[in-house]
């Protein structure tokens, strides 16, 4: 994965094949502790002990369950490259939880990439599921609800023409100017306008 | 085939939408795209993007947009699965943009397969 906000569309997708209907992703950057943390919670049907121990360990993977782990540990792999680390809790009741840490400034630190694009595609092509989006930077804070959004439509339906109008409103111009304002420093230049 | 205006894909959907059979709300079919890990990494998101703003700029609101798991063929990623009505679902491979451009405006609206892009015809599931 090029960027980090592919990687958040991917392990989303597990969310949503393990059944999910309420997803939180949370993106928080701190610069004070040069700790860049992304979160993606889910209540979908879980994993037990076992099976968490094994879609991270690449070495156990056999040819005829190639594919299993790949999109975790390519994550895990990411985080790692930039001196930090993935973690998974999950119950086999339902439930679970990702973590992948990373050192903000590290230089193989993947960009974050289009999250406004990743938002979309996840809430456009699972308009039942509630989505939860949190993104926080230094103080500063951006969030979206996919079940508030929908109460705002005439027809409550985010998949509806209006919908999608009302979600590129949110994610490709509010969560942009969000991003683009609110590095430390960058506000004060805006404010001095 | 030469380039159809915007006016002769709303006619084009007008008459289809009369003939087809309604299968899903007032949906007259699905345009699918797979968001599996390797059709994310071979660029699946851009043809979410190619398609969701087609659908504004075109005011499409009778094709219902979804996306889905992997569809097992990780070597024709990015891929798409097109269901018109009670026609056999379409599937379609390694896609860029302006192919996608070109299969929502000839098939999904204009109602013929882009023969030579789709990979076939009918639904085959993987993992
Ligand atoms: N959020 C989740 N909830 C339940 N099971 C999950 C979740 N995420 C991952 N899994 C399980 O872990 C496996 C490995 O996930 P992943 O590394 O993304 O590879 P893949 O999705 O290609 O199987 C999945 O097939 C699934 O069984
Ligand atoms: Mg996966």
């Amino acid at each position: 994965m090029q960027d980090l906000s592919l990687h958040i569309l991917d392990v989303v997708e597990n969310s949503i094949t393990a059944g999910a209907r309420n997803i939180e992703i949370i993106v928080s950057e701190d610069a004070g502790k040069d700790l860049l943390t992304i979160e993606i919670s889910d209540d979908g049907k879980g994993m037990d002990e076992e099976f968490v121990q094994k879609v991270l360990d690449p070495f156990i993977t056999t040819r005829t369950e190639r594919r299993v782990g790949l999109g975790l540990s390519l994550f895990a792999e990411s985080a790692r490259m930039s001196n930090g680390h993935l973690r998974i809790r999950s119950n086999k009741l339902g439930g679970t939880k990702i973590t992948a840490l990373f050192q903000h400034s590290h230089i193989d630190r993947r960009p974050m990439g289009d999250l406004g694009s990743t938002l979309m595609t996840l809430i456009a092509g699972n308009p039942q599921i509630d989505f939860v989006y949190r993104h926080t930077r230094d103080g500063r804070r951006f969030e979206l609800d996919s079940k508030e959004l929908k109460e705002r439509l005439p027809n409550k339906s985010l998949a509806s023409t209006e919908g999608l109008k009302l979600l590129r409103k949110e994610l490709k111009t509010n969560l942009l100017e969000f991003l683009h304002t609110a590095w430390p420093g960058a506000h004060k230049l805006r404010d001095q306008k | 085939m030469p380039k159809l205006t915007l006016d002769d894909l709303k006619k084009m959907r007008e008459s289809s939408r009369k003939n087809l059979s309604l299968r899903e709300g007032n949906f007259r079919g699905k345009l699918i795209v797979h968001l599996g890990t390797c059709g994310i990494a071979a660029g699946a998101r851009g043809i979410v993007d190619t398609f969701l703003e087609q659908f504004d700029e075109m005011e499409v609101s009778d094709i219902m947009f979804a996306t889905t798991g992997c569809a097992g063929l990780c070597s024709e990623e990015p891929m798409i699965t097109v269901e018109l009505g009670d026609s056999a679902p379409v599937k379609y491979g390694k896609l860029t943009p302006e192919k996608a451009i070109k299969i929502l405006e000839e098939h999904v609206l204009g109602g013929s397969i882009v023969k030579n892009l789709a990979l076939g015809v009918g639904s085959e599931r993987a993992g």
